[in-house]
Protein backbone atom coordinates (compact mmCIF):
# COMPACT_ATOMS: atom_id res chain seq x y z
CA UNK A 1 0.00 0.00 0.00
CA UNK A 2 2.68 2.49 1.06
CA UNK A 3 4.82 1.40 -1.85
CA UNK A 4 2.03 1.91 -4.39
CA UNK A 5 1.41 5.35 -2.93
CA UNK A 6 5.08 6.17 -3.24
CA UNK A 7 5.20 5.07 -6.85
CA UNK A 8 2.15 7.07 -7.87
CA UNK A 9 2.90 10.22 -5.92
CA UNK A 10 3.31 12.39 -9.03
CA UNK A 11 -0.23 11.51 -10.15
CA UNK A 12 -1.68 12.08 -6.69
CA UNK A 13 0.20 15.34 -6.40
CA UNK A 14 -1.12 16.43 -9.78
CA UNK A 15 -4.73 15.55 -8.95
CA UNK A 16 -4.45 17.42 -5.66
CA UNK A 17 -2.78 20.42 -7.31
CA UNK A 18 -5.49 20.57 -9.98
CA UNK A 19 -8.54 20.36 -7.74
CA UNK A 20 -7.84 21.91 -4.37
CA UNK A 21 -6.36 25.33 -5.30
CA UNK A 22 -8.85 25.85 -8.11
CA UNK A 23 -11.70 25.48 -5.67
CA UNK A 24 -10.17 27.03 -2.56
CA UNK A 25 -7.93 29.91 -3.59
CA UNK A 26 -8.52 33.51 -4.65
CA UNK A 27 -7.74 34.62 -8.18
CA UNK A 28 -4.52 36.31 -7.10
CA UNK A 29 -3.35 33.26 -5.21
CA UNK A 30 -4.16 31.14 -8.23
CA UNK A 31 -2.08 33.48 -10.35
CA UNK A 32 0.82 32.95 -7.97
CA UNK A 33 0.47 29.19 -8.29
CA UNK A 34 0.30 29.57 -12.06
CA UNK A 35 3.66 31.31 -11.87
CA UNK A 36 4.98 28.47 -9.70
CA UNK A 37 4.06 26.04 -12.48
CA UNK A 38 5.74 28.33 -15.00
CA UNK A 39 8.93 28.68 -12.96
CA UNK A 40 8.96 24.95 -12.28
CA UNK A 41 9.15 24.26 -16.02
CA UNK A 42 11.81 26.97 -16.45
CA UNK A 43 13.95 25.50 -13.68
CA UNK A 44 13.33 22.02 -15.06
CA UNK A 45 14.96 23.15 -18.31
CA UNK A 46 17.92 24.57 -16.44
CA UNK A 47 18.15 21.40 -14.36
CA UNK A 48 18.50 19.25 -17.48
CA UNK A 49 21.62 21.09 -18.59
CA UNK A 50 23.13 22.16 -15.26
CA UNK A 51 21.92 19.46 -12.90
CA UNK A 52 22.03 16.39 -15.08
CA UNK A 53 24.63 17.36 -17.66
CA UNK A 54 26.86 19.48 -15.41
CA UNK A 55 27.03 22.49 -17.72
CA UNK A 56 26.53 25.69 -15.73
CA UNK A 57 24.24 28.16 -17.46
CA UNK A 58 23.71 31.60 -15.96
CA UNK A 59 21.72 32.75 -18.96
CA UNK A 60 18.59 30.66 -19.13
CA UNK A 61 16.50 33.82 -18.71
CA UNK A 62 17.39 34.50 -22.35
CA UNK A 63 15.56 31.37 -23.51
CA UNK A 64 12.67 32.21 -21.23
CA UNK A 65 12.54 35.61 -22.96
CA UNK A 66 12.66 34.06 -26.43
CA UNK A 67 9.73 31.81 -25.57
CA UNK A 68 7.75 34.69 -24.09
CA UNK A 69 8.32 36.90 -27.12
CA UNK A 70 7.56 34.17 -29.65
CA UNK A 71 4.16 33.65 -28.01
CA UNK A 72 3.46 37.36 -27.58
CA UNK A 73 4.41 38.25 -31.16
CA UNK A 74 2.40 35.38 -32.65
CA UNK A 75 -0.68 36.30 -30.61
CA UNK A 76 -0.30 40.04 -31.16
CA UNK A 77 0.67 40.14 -34.85
CA UNK A 78 -1.10 37.15 -36.30
CA UNK A 79 -3.85 36.46 -33.85
CA UNK A 80 -2.62 32.88 -33.29
CA UNK A 81 -4.46 31.19 -30.39
CA UNK A 82 -2.32 31.03 -27.24
CA UNK A 83 -2.10 27.24 -27.12
CA UNK A 84 -0.97 27.00 -30.73
CA UNK A 85 2.05 29.20 -29.99
CA UNK A 86 3.56 26.62 -27.63
CA UNK A 87 4.84 24.09 -30.20
CA UNK A 88 6.28 26.90 -32.32
CA UNK A 89 7.94 28.42 -29.27
CA UNK A 90 9.34 24.99 -28.34
CA UNK A 91 10.86 24.57 -31.78
CA UNK A 92 12.33 28.08 -31.96
CA UNK A 93 13.78 27.86 -28.46
CA UNK A 94 15.29 24.44 -29.16
CA UNK A 95 16.94 25.80 -32.30
CA UNK A 96 18.16 28.89 -30.44
CA UNK A 97 19.57 26.68 -27.71
CA UNK A 98 21.29 24.49 -30.27
CA UNK A 99 22.88 27.45 -32.05
CA UNK A 100 23.99 29.10 -28.81
CA UNK A 101 25.24 25.79 -27.45
CA UNK A 102 27.23 24.86 -30.53
CA UNK A 103 30.09 27.32 -29.88
CA UNK A 104 29.48 27.93 -26.17
CA UNK A 105 29.67 24.31 -25.03
CA UNK A 106 33.09 23.79 -26.57
CA UNK A 107 34.32 26.21 -23.92
CA UNK A 108 32.83 24.32 -21.01
CA UNK A 109 33.04 24.92 -17.28
CA UNK A 110 33.35 28.47 -16.03
CA UNK A 111 33.72 29.85 -19.55
CA UNK A 112 30.31 28.49 -20.42
CA UNK A 113 28.90 30.12 -17.29
CA UNK A 114 30.30 33.47 -18.39
CA UNK A 115 29.19 33.10 -22.00
CA UNK A 116 25.63 32.36 -20.98
CA UNK A 117 25.80 35.18 -18.45
CA UNK A 118 26.78 37.54 -21.27
CA UNK A 119 23.77 36.27 -23.21
CA UNK A 120 21.52 37.12 -20.28
CA UNK A 121 23.03 40.61 -20.01
CA UNK A 122 22.52 41.26 -23.72
CA UNK A 123 18.93 39.99 -23.88
CA UNK A 124 16.98 43.08 -22.70
CA UNK A 125 19.05 45.30 -24.98
CA UNK A 126 18.45 43.06 -27.97
CA UNK A 127 14.74 43.15 -27.25
CA UNK A 128 14.82 46.96 -27.22
CA UNK A 129 16.82 47.13 -30.44
CA UNK A 130 15.32 49.56 -32.99
CA UNK A 131 15.47 47.13 -35.89
CA UNK A 132 13.17 44.62 -34.14
CA UNK A 133 10.88 47.28 -32.69
CA UNK A 134 8.14 46.59 -35.21
CA UNK A 135 7.93 43.06 -33.79
CA UNK A 136 8.90 43.43 -30.16
CA UNK A 137 7.25 46.76 -29.41
CA UNK A 138 10.59 48.11 -28.16
CA UNK A 139 10.66 49.38 -24.60
CA UNK A 140 6.86 49.33 -24.44
CA UNK A 141 6.69 45.58 -24.94
CA UNK A 142 3.54 43.78 -26.05
CA UNK A 143 0.22 43.43 -24.29
CA UNK A 144 -1.74 40.28 -25.08
CA UNK A 145 -5.26 39.12 -24.26
CA UNK A 146 -6.14 36.86 -21.39
CA UNK A 147 -7.37 33.52 -22.72
CA UNK A 148 -10.99 32.58 -21.95
CA UNK A 149 -11.86 29.13 -20.65
CA UNK A 150 -12.79 26.88 -23.58
CA UNK A 151 -15.87 24.67 -24.18
CA UNK A 152 -17.99 26.93 -21.97
CA UNK A 153 -16.41 25.47 -18.81
CA UNK A 154 -17.98 26.95 -15.66
CA UNK A 155 -14.69 28.48 -14.39
CA UNK A 156 -13.18 31.94 -14.65
CA UNK A 157 -10.18 32.95 -16.74
CA UNK A 158 -7.71 32.72 -13.84
CA UNK A 159 -8.84 29.24 -12.94
CA UNK A 160 -8.53 28.16 -16.54
CA UNK A 161 -5.09 29.72 -16.87
CA UNK A 162 -3.97 27.85 -13.79
CA UNK A 163 -5.29 24.50 -15.02
CA UNK A 164 -3.84 25.04 -18.48
CA UNK A 165 -0.38 25.91 -17.10
CA UNK A 166 -0.53 23.00 -14.70
CA UNK A 167 -1.40 20.60 -17.53
CA UNK A 168 1.42 21.86 -19.75
CA UNK A 169 3.84 21.70 -16.82
CA UNK A 170 2.75 18.12 -16.08
CA UNK A 171 3.44 17.08 -19.67
CA UNK A 172 6.87 18.76 -19.58
CA UNK A 173 7.73 17.01 -16.33
CA UNK A 174 6.69 13.68 -17.81
CA UNK A 175 8.86 14.25 -20.89
CA UNK A 176 11.82 15.32 -18.77
CA UNK A 177 11.43 12.37 -16.39
CA UNK A 178 11.34 9.98 -19.35
CA UNK A 179 14.43 11.61 -20.75
CA UNK A 180 16.57 11.42 -17.64
CA UNK A 181 15.69 7.90 -16.59
CA UNK A 182 16.67 6.25 -19.88
CA UNK A 183 19.74 5.89 -22.04
CA UNK A 184 20.01 9.61 -22.82
CA UNK A 185 19.70 10.59 -19.16
CA UNK A 186 22.39 8.13 -18.13
CA UNK A 187 24.63 9.51 -20.84
CA UNK A 188 23.98 13.07 -19.59
CA UNK A 189 25.10 12.15 -16.10
CA UNK A 190 28.04 10.14 -17.45
CA UNK A 191 29.25 13.20 -19.34
CA UNK A 192 28.89 15.24 -16.16
CA UNK A 193 30.66 12.74 -13.90
CA UNK A 194 33.52 11.60 -16.09
CA UNK A 195 33.71 13.03 -19.63
CA UNK A 196 36.79 11.05 -20.72
CA UNK A 197 35.17 7.76 -19.82
CA UNK A 198 31.86 8.83 -21.38
CA UNK A 199 33.69 9.49 -24.61
CA UNK A 200 35.30 6.05 -24.48
CA UNK A 201 31.76 4.61 -24.19
CA UNK A 202 30.93 6.14 -27.57
CA UNK A 203 29.35 9.43 -26.54
CA UNK A 204 30.21 12.36 -28.81
CA UNK A 205 30.72 14.98 -26.10
CA UNK A 206 30.28 18.17 -28.14
CA UNK A 207 27.21 16.98 -30.03
CA UNK A 208 25.64 15.43 -26.97
CA UNK A 209 26.07 18.53 -24.83
CA UNK A 210 24.70 20.73 -27.58
CA UNK A 211 21.59 18.58 -27.93
CA UNK A 212 21.10 18.60 -24.18
CA UNK A 213 21.39 22.36 -24.24
CA UNK A 214 18.74 22.52 -26.96
CA UNK A 215 16.26 20.40 -24.97
CA UNK A 216 16.97 22.49 -21.91
CA UNK A 217 16.37 25.74 -23.83
CA UNK A 218 13.18 24.27 -25.24
CA UNK A 219 11.75 23.56 -21.79
CA UNK A 220 12.70 26.95 -20.38
CA UNK A 221 11.33 28.59 -23.55
CA UNK A 222 7.97 26.88 -23.13
CA UNK A 223 7.94 28.21 -19.58
CA UNK A 224 8.52 31.67 -21.04
CA UNK A 225 5.52 31.22 -23.33
CA UNK A 226 3.34 30.12 -20.42
CA UNK A 227 4.61 33.05 -18.36
CA UNK A 228 3.72 35.53 -21.12
CA UNK A 229 0.21 34.11 -21.36
CA UNK A 230 -0.20 34.22 -17.58
CA UNK A 231 1.02 37.81 -17.20
CA UNK A 232 -0.50 38.97 -20.53
CA UNK A 233 2.45 41.25 -21.04
CA UNK A 234 6.05 41.05 -22.15
CA UNK A 235 8.64 43.83 -21.93
CA UNK A 236 12.44 43.80 -22.16
CA UNK A 237 13.04 44.70 -18.55
CA UNK A 238 11.15 41.65 -17.25
CA UNK A 239 13.94 39.54 -18.72
CA UNK A 240 17.01 41.14 -17.16
CA UNK A 241 19.99 39.20 -15.79
CA UNK A 242 18.20 38.81 -12.48
CA UNK A 243 15.72 36.38 -14.02
CA UNK A 244 18.54 34.01 -15.00
CA UNK A 245 20.06 34.22 -11.53
CA UNK A 246 16.65 33.64 -9.95
CA UNK A 247 16.19 30.47 -11.98
CA UNK A 248 19.64 29.35 -10.88
CA UNK A 249 18.70 29.98 -7.24
CA UNK A 250 15.54 27.91 -7.71
CA UNK A 251 17.61 25.10 -9.17
CA UNK A 252 20.06 24.96 -6.27
CA UNK A 253 17.44 25.35 -3.53
CA UNK A 254 15.22 22.65 -5.04
CA UNK A 255 18.06 20.22 -5.55
CA UNK A 256 20.47 19.86 -8.44
CA UNK A 257 19.66 16.88 -10.68
CA UNK A 258 16.30 16.26 -9.04
CA UNK A 259 13.13 16.41 -11.11
CA UNK A 260 10.83 16.70 -8.10
CA UNK A 261 13.02 19.26 -6.33
CA UNK A 262 12.44 21.61 -9.24
CA UNK A 263 8.86 22.17 -8.04
CA UNK A 264 10.08 23.22 -4.63
CA UNK A 265 12.62 25.56 -6.20
CA UNK A 266 9.77 27.20 -8.10
CA UNK A 267 7.78 27.72 -4.87
CA UNK A 268 10.87 29.25 -3.33
CA UNK A 269 11.52 31.83 -6.04
CA UNK A 270 7.84 32.74 -6.28
CA UNK A 271 7.09 33.18 -2.59
CA UNK A 272 10.30 33.89 -0.68
CA UNK A 273 10.86 37.37 -2.22
CA UNK A 274 7.32 38.34 -1.09
CA UNK A 275 7.96 36.86 2.31
CA UNK A 276 11.19 38.83 2.61
CA UNK A 277 9.31 42.00 1.75
CA UNK A 278 6.80 41.31 4.51
CA UNK A 279 9.57 40.79 7.03
CA UNK A 280 11.38 44.01 6.18
CA UNK A 281 10.16 46.68 3.80
CA UNK A 282 13.51 48.46 4.09
CA UNK A 283 15.88 45.63 3.19
CA UNK A 284 14.01 42.74 1.55
CA UNK A 285 17.19 41.81 -0.33
CA UNK A 286 19.07 41.21 2.90
CA UNK A 287 16.27 39.08 4.33
CA UNK A 288 16.09 37.10 1.10
CA UNK A 289 19.84 36.56 1.29
CA UNK A 290 19.63 35.34 4.87
CA UNK A 291 16.78 32.94 4.11
CA UNK A 292 18.73 31.62 1.14
CA UNK A 293 21.89 31.07 3.15
CA UNK A 294 19.90 29.41 5.94
CA UNK A 295 18.37 27.06 3.40
CA UNK A 296 21.65 26.06 1.87
CA UNK A 297 23.13 25.60 5.32
CA UNK A 298 20.30 23.36 6.52
CA UNK A 299 19.82 21.52 3.23
CA UNK A 300 23.10 21.44 1.33
CA UNK A 301 21.62 19.07 -1.26
CA UNK A 302 18.55 21.21 -1.77
CA UNK A 303 15.15 20.07 -0.57
CA UNK A 304 15.42 16.97 -2.74
CA UNK A 305 18.69 16.05 -1.06
CA UNK A 306 17.21 16.56 2.40
CA UNK A 307 14.18 14.39 1.59
CA UNK A 308 16.40 11.66 0.20
CA UNK A 309 18.38 11.69 3.44
CA UNK A 310 15.18 11.49 5.48
CA UNK A 311 13.90 8.55 3.44
CA UNK A 312 17.17 6.73 3.97
CA UNK A 313 16.86 7.23 7.74
CA UNK A 314 13.23 6.08 7.81
CA UNK B 1 46.97 -8.86 -48.42
CA UNK B 2 47.01 -5.11 -47.90
CA UNK B 3 50.12 -5.00 -45.75
CA UNK B 4 53.06 -6.60 -47.49
CA UNK B 5 55.39 -6.72 -44.51
CA UNK B 6 55.06 -10.36 -43.67
CA UNK B 7 52.75 -9.66 -40.72
CA UNK B 8 49.73 -11.83 -40.17
CA UNK B 9 46.86 -10.00 -41.85
CA UNK B 10 44.39 -11.59 -39.49
CA UNK B 11 45.83 -9.72 -36.53
CA UNK B 12 43.26 -7.63 -34.72
CA UNK B 13 45.55 -4.80 -33.73
CA UNK B 14 48.62 -3.73 -35.66
CA UNK B 15 50.91 -1.10 -34.23
CA UNK B 16 53.33 0.01 -36.96
CA UNK B 17 56.39 2.20 -36.34
CA UNK B 18 54.56 4.55 -34.02
CA UNK B 19 56.51 7.67 -33.11
CA UNK B 20 55.28 10.09 -30.47
CA UNK B 21 57.07 13.27 -29.42
CA UNK B 22 56.28 15.69 -26.63
CA UNK B 23 58.23 18.82 -27.54
CA UNK B 24 61.81 17.64 -27.74
CA UNK B 25 61.21 14.40 -25.86
CA UNK B 26 60.70 11.24 -27.86
CA UNK B 27 58.24 9.12 -25.89
CA UNK B 28 57.86 6.46 -28.56
CA UNK B 29 60.64 5.97 -31.07
CA UNK B 30 59.02 3.73 -33.66
CA UNK B 31 57.27 0.88 -31.89
CA UNK B 32 55.68 -2.02 -33.79
CA UNK B 33 53.82 -5.09 -32.60
CA UNK B 34 50.63 -7.01 -33.27
CA UNK B 35 47.87 -8.40 -31.13
CA UNK B 36 46.16 -11.45 -32.62
CA UNK B 37 42.53 -12.42 -32.22
CA UNK B 38 41.65 -13.99 -28.87
CA UNK B 39 45.14 -13.18 -27.63
CA UNK B 40 46.11 -11.62 -24.36
CA UNK B 41 49.06 -9.31 -24.92
CA UNK B 42 50.96 -7.84 -21.99
CA UNK B 43 52.70 -4.50 -22.40
CA UNK B 44 55.47 -4.05 -19.85
CA UNK B 45 58.34 -1.70 -19.18
CA UNK B 46 59.84 0.35 -16.36
CA UNK B 47 58.34 3.74 -15.46
CA UNK B 48 58.77 6.25 -18.27
CA UNK B 49 59.29 3.54 -20.89
CA UNK B 50 56.36 4.77 -22.95
CA UNK B 51 53.77 2.09 -22.29
CA UNK B 52 51.13 4.49 -21.03
CA UNK B 53 51.88 6.80 -23.95
CA UNK B 54 51.42 3.92 -26.34
CA UNK B 55 48.21 2.91 -24.60
CA UNK B 56 46.91 6.47 -24.97
CA UNK B 57 47.85 6.51 -28.65
CA UNK B 58 45.87 3.33 -29.24
CA UNK B 59 42.85 4.62 -27.33
CA UNK B 60 42.98 7.95 -29.16
CA UNK B 61 43.83 10.19 -26.20
CA UNK B 62 47.10 11.16 -27.92
CA UNK B 63 47.61 11.59 -31.65
CA UNK B 64 50.83 9.88 -32.65
CA UNK B 65 53.22 11.69 -34.98
CA UNK B 66 54.09 9.10 -37.58
CA UNK B 67 53.45 5.42 -38.04
CA UNK B 68 50.07 3.79 -38.02
CA UNK B 69 47.76 1.92 -35.67
CA UNK B 70 45.36 -0.41 -37.42
CA UNK B 71 42.37 -2.18 -35.99
CA UNK B 72 40.94 -4.97 -38.13
CA UNK B 73 43.03 -3.58 -40.96
CA UNK B 74 41.56 -0.10 -40.60
CA UNK B 75 43.68 2.88 -39.59
CA UNK B 76 42.75 4.56 -36.33
CA UNK B 77 44.69 7.72 -37.19
CA UNK B 78 42.53 10.82 -36.90
CA UNK B 79 39.51 8.83 -35.75
CA UNK B 80 37.31 10.66 -33.21
CA UNK B 81 37.59 9.13 -29.73
CA UNK B 82 33.89 8.47 -29.41
CA UNK B 83 34.03 6.25 -32.52
CA UNK B 84 36.35 3.73 -30.81
CA UNK B 85 33.59 1.99 -28.88
CA UNK B 86 31.55 1.49 -32.03
CA UNK B 87 34.51 -0.15 -33.79
CA UNK B 88 34.85 -2.62 -30.94
CA UNK B 89 37.54 -1.13 -28.71
CA UNK B 90 36.68 -1.03 -25.02
CA UNK B 91 38.90 0.20 -22.22
CA UNK B 92 39.37 0.71 -18.52
CA UNK B 93 41.30 3.51 -16.85
CA UNK B 94 44.37 3.50 -14.66
CA UNK B 95 42.70 5.29 -11.74
CA UNK B 96 39.18 3.93 -12.28
CA UNK B 97 37.02 6.44 -14.13
CA UNK B 98 33.50 5.47 -13.11
CA UNK B 99 30.42 7.68 -13.12
CA UNK B 100 30.46 8.23 -9.38
CA UNK B 101 26.96 9.53 -8.75
CA UNK B 102 25.39 6.57 -10.52
CA UNK B 103 24.62 2.99 -9.53
CA UNK B 104 26.60 -0.03 -10.67
CA UNK B 105 23.77 -0.97 -13.01
CA UNK B 106 23.58 2.49 -14.60
CA UNK B 107 27.35 2.65 -14.97
CA UNK B 108 27.25 -0.59 -16.88
CA UNK B 109 24.34 0.54 -19.04
CA UNK B 110 26.34 3.59 -20.15
CA UNK B 111 28.92 1.10 -21.42
CA UNK B 112 26.25 -0.15 -23.82
CA UNK B 113 25.44 3.37 -25.03
CA UNK B 114 26.88 2.88 -28.51
CA UNK B 115 24.85 -0.29 -29.09
CA UNK B 116 21.52 1.57 -29.00
CA UNK B 117 20.38 4.40 -31.21
CA UNK B 118 17.21 6.07 -30.02
CA UNK B 119 17.71 9.77 -29.46
CA UNK B 120 16.39 12.62 -27.35
CA UNK B 121 12.91 12.84 -28.83
CA UNK B 122 12.33 9.08 -28.72
CA UNK B 123 13.51 9.03 -25.11
CA UNK B 124 11.21 11.88 -24.04
CA UNK B 125 8.22 10.19 -25.65
CA UNK B 126 9.38 6.78 -24.44
CA UNK B 127 8.63 5.25 -27.83
CA UNK B 128 8.28 1.46 -28.07
CA UNK B 129 11.66 1.19 -29.85
CA UNK B 130 13.32 2.90 -26.88
CA UNK B 131 11.70 0.53 -24.43
CA UNK B 132 12.73 -2.47 -26.53
CA UNK B 133 16.33 -1.27 -26.52
CA UNK B 134 16.29 -0.91 -22.74
CA UNK B 135 14.83 -4.38 -22.32
CA UNK B 136 17.29 -5.97 -24.74
CA UNK B 137 20.19 -4.68 -22.67
CA UNK B 138 18.94 -6.33 -19.48
CA UNK B 139 19.93 -9.88 -20.50
CA UNK B 140 23.57 -8.97 -21.13
CA UNK B 141 23.56 -6.90 -17.99
CA UNK B 142 22.33 -9.78 -15.84
CA UNK B 143 24.89 -12.14 -17.32
CA UNK B 144 27.72 -9.73 -16.52
CA UNK B 145 26.46 -9.03 -13.01
CA UNK B 146 26.82 -12.74 -12.30
CA UNK B 147 30.10 -13.25 -14.11
CA UNK B 148 31.79 -10.38 -12.27
CA UNK B 149 30.09 -11.08 -8.98
CA UNK B 150 28.34 -7.71 -8.88
CA UNK B 151 24.76 -8.88 -8.40
CA UNK B 152 24.66 -7.93 -4.73
CA UNK B 153 25.82 -4.37 -5.33
CA UNK B 154 23.94 -3.70 -8.59
CA UNK B 155 21.80 -0.93 -7.11
CA UNK B 156 24.55 0.64 -5.01
CA UNK B 157 26.12 3.94 -5.91
CA UNK B 158 29.62 3.18 -7.18
CA UNK B 159 31.37 5.82 -5.07
CA UNK B 160 30.39 3.84 -1.95
CA UNK B 161 32.12 0.64 -3.09
CA UNK B 162 35.61 -0.63 -2.24
CA UNK B 163 38.36 -0.11 -4.79
CA UNK B 164 38.54 -3.72 -5.94
CA UNK B 165 34.81 -3.83 -6.59
CA UNK B 166 34.94 -0.57 -8.52
CA UNK B 167 37.61 -2.07 -10.74
CA UNK B 168 35.26 -4.96 -11.52
CA UNK B 169 32.47 -2.50 -12.29
CA UNK B 170 34.75 -0.78 -14.75
CA UNK B 171 35.55 -4.10 -16.37
CA UNK B 172 31.84 -4.92 -16.58
CA UNK B 173 31.12 -1.52 -18.10
CA UNK B 174 33.70 -2.14 -20.81
CA UNK B 175 32.47 -5.69 -21.48
CA UNK B 176 28.80 -4.84 -21.93
CA UNK B 177 29.78 -2.84 -25.01
CA UNK B 178 30.89 -6.15 -26.63
CA UNK B 179 34.43 -5.07 -27.52
CA UNK B 180 36.65 -7.14 -29.79
CA UNK B 181 39.67 -5.58 -28.14
CA UNK B 182 39.82 -4.70 -24.49
CA UNK B 183 42.44 -2.20 -23.37
CA UNK B 184 43.23 -2.58 -19.68
CA UNK B 185 45.35 0.09 -18.00
CA UNK B 186 46.95 -1.44 -14.90
CA UNK B 187 43.99 -3.59 -13.86
CA UNK B 188 45.97 -5.02 -10.93
CA UNK B 189 47.05 -1.62 -9.61
CA UNK B 190 45.92 -1.16 -6.01
CA UNK B 191 44.63 -4.72 -5.67
CA UNK B 192 45.75 -7.07 -2.89
CA UNK B 193 47.24 -10.50 -3.45
CA UNK B 194 43.95 -12.42 -3.45
CA UNK B 195 42.32 -9.88 -5.71
CA UNK B 196 45.15 -10.19 -8.22
CA UNK B 197 44.72 -13.98 -8.32
CA UNK B 198 41.01 -13.45 -8.79
CA UNK B 199 41.75 -11.02 -11.63
CA UNK B 200 43.94 -13.55 -13.38
CA UNK B 201 41.17 -16.12 -13.34
CA UNK B 202 38.70 -13.48 -14.49
CA UNK B 203 40.79 -12.37 -17.47
CA UNK B 204 41.03 -15.94 -18.77
CA UNK B 205 37.33 -16.40 -18.25
CA UNK B 206 36.51 -13.17 -20.08
CA UNK B 207 38.65 -14.07 -23.04
CA UNK B 208 36.99 -17.46 -23.37
CA UNK B 209 33.49 -16.20 -22.74
CA UNK B 210 33.47 -13.07 -24.88
CA UNK B 211 35.83 -14.16 -27.60
CA UNK B 212 37.99 -11.06 -27.45
CA UNK B 213 41.60 -9.88 -27.35
CA UNK B 214 43.11 -8.07 -24.41
CA UNK B 215 45.95 -5.58 -24.36
CA UNK B 216 47.21 -5.32 -20.84
CA UNK B 217 49.44 -2.55 -19.52
CA UNK B 218 50.61 -3.80 -16.18
CA UNK B 219 53.34 -3.44 -13.58
CA UNK B 220 52.44 -6.65 -11.81
CA UNK B 221 54.97 -8.94 -13.47
CA UNK B 222 53.60 -12.21 -12.09
CA UNK B 223 50.16 -11.50 -13.47
CA UNK B 224 51.44 -10.47 -16.90
CA UNK B 225 53.69 -13.50 -17.25
CA UNK B 226 51.00 -15.94 -16.16
CA UNK B 227 48.09 -14.60 -18.13
CA UNK B 228 49.59 -13.30 -21.39
CA UNK B 229 50.01 -15.20 -24.67
CA UNK B 230 52.59 -12.67 -25.77
CA UNK B 231 54.50 -9.93 -24.01
CA UNK B 232 55.90 -6.71 -25.45
CA UNK B 233 58.58 -4.95 -23.40
CA UNK B 234 59.41 -1.28 -23.86
CA UNK B 235 62.27 0.85 -22.62
CA UNK B 236 62.88 4.51 -23.42
CA UNK B 237 60.26 4.41 -26.15
CA UNK B 238 61.79 1.42 -27.92
CA UNK B 239 60.65 -2.16 -28.08
CA UNK B 240 63.31 -4.32 -26.41
CA UNK B 241 61.50 -7.64 -26.51
CA UNK B 242 58.42 -9.24 -28.04
CA UNK B 243 57.41 -12.88 -27.72
CA UNK B 244 56.05 -15.50 -25.37
CA UNK B 245 56.30 -14.71 -21.66
CA UNK B 246 59.06 -17.31 -21.26
CA UNK B 247 61.12 -15.89 -24.10
CA UNK B 248 60.73 -12.31 -22.96
CA UNK B 249 61.71 -13.22 -19.41
CA UNK B 250 64.96 -14.72 -20.69
CA UNK B 251 65.75 -11.72 -22.89
CA UNK B 252 68.96 -10.08 -21.52
CA UNK B 253 67.71 -6.62 -22.44
CA UNK B 254 64.61 -7.13 -20.32
CA UNK B 255 66.58 -8.44 -17.37
CA UNK B 256 68.94 -5.49 -17.63
CA UNK B 257 66.06 -2.98 -17.89
CA UNK B 258 64.38 -4.40 -14.83
CA UNK B 259 67.29 -5.40 -12.64
CA UNK B 260 69.98 -2.97 -13.71
CA UNK B 261 73.40 -3.53 -15.30
CA UNK B 262 75.34 -5.38 -12.57
CA UNK B 263 72.63 -7.81 -11.65
CA UNK B 264 72.20 -8.59 -15.31
CA UNK B 265 75.81 -9.65 -15.48
CA UNK B 266 75.30 -11.92 -12.48
CA UNK B 267 72.12 -13.31 -13.95
CA UNK B 268 73.93 -14.10 -17.19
Amino acid sequence: MGRTLLRHWPLLFLAFAAVVPTVALSNYQLFQLTMVAVYAVAILGLNIVTGFNGQISLGHGAFYAVGAYVTAIMMDKWGVPYWATLPVSALICACTGFLVGLPALRLGGLYLALTTFALAVATPQLLKYKLFEGWTGGVQGIVIDKPDPPFGLPINADQWLYLFSLAVAAVMFLLAANLVRGRIGRAMMAVRDQPTAAEAMGIDLAMFKTRTFAVSAMLTGIAGSLGAIAIQFVAPDSFAVFLSITLFVGLVVGGVASIGGTIFGAFFIEFVPNLAEQVSKAAPGAVYGIILIAFLFLMPGGLAGALRKLLRLA
Amino acid sequence: MSVGTGRDDGDLLQVQDVIMRFGGIVALAGVSFNVGRRQICGLIGPNGSGKTTLFNCISGIYRHGSGDIRFEGRSLSGLARHRMAGLGIGRTFQNVALFNSMTVRDNMLVGAHHLAHSGFVAAMLRLPATRREEAAMQATLDELLDLLDLRAVAERQVSSLPFGTRKRVELARALIGRPKLLLLDEPAGGLNHTEVEELERLLRQIRAHFDLSILLVEHHMNLVMRVSDSVVALEFGLKIADGTPEAVQREPEVIRAYLGETEAVHAA
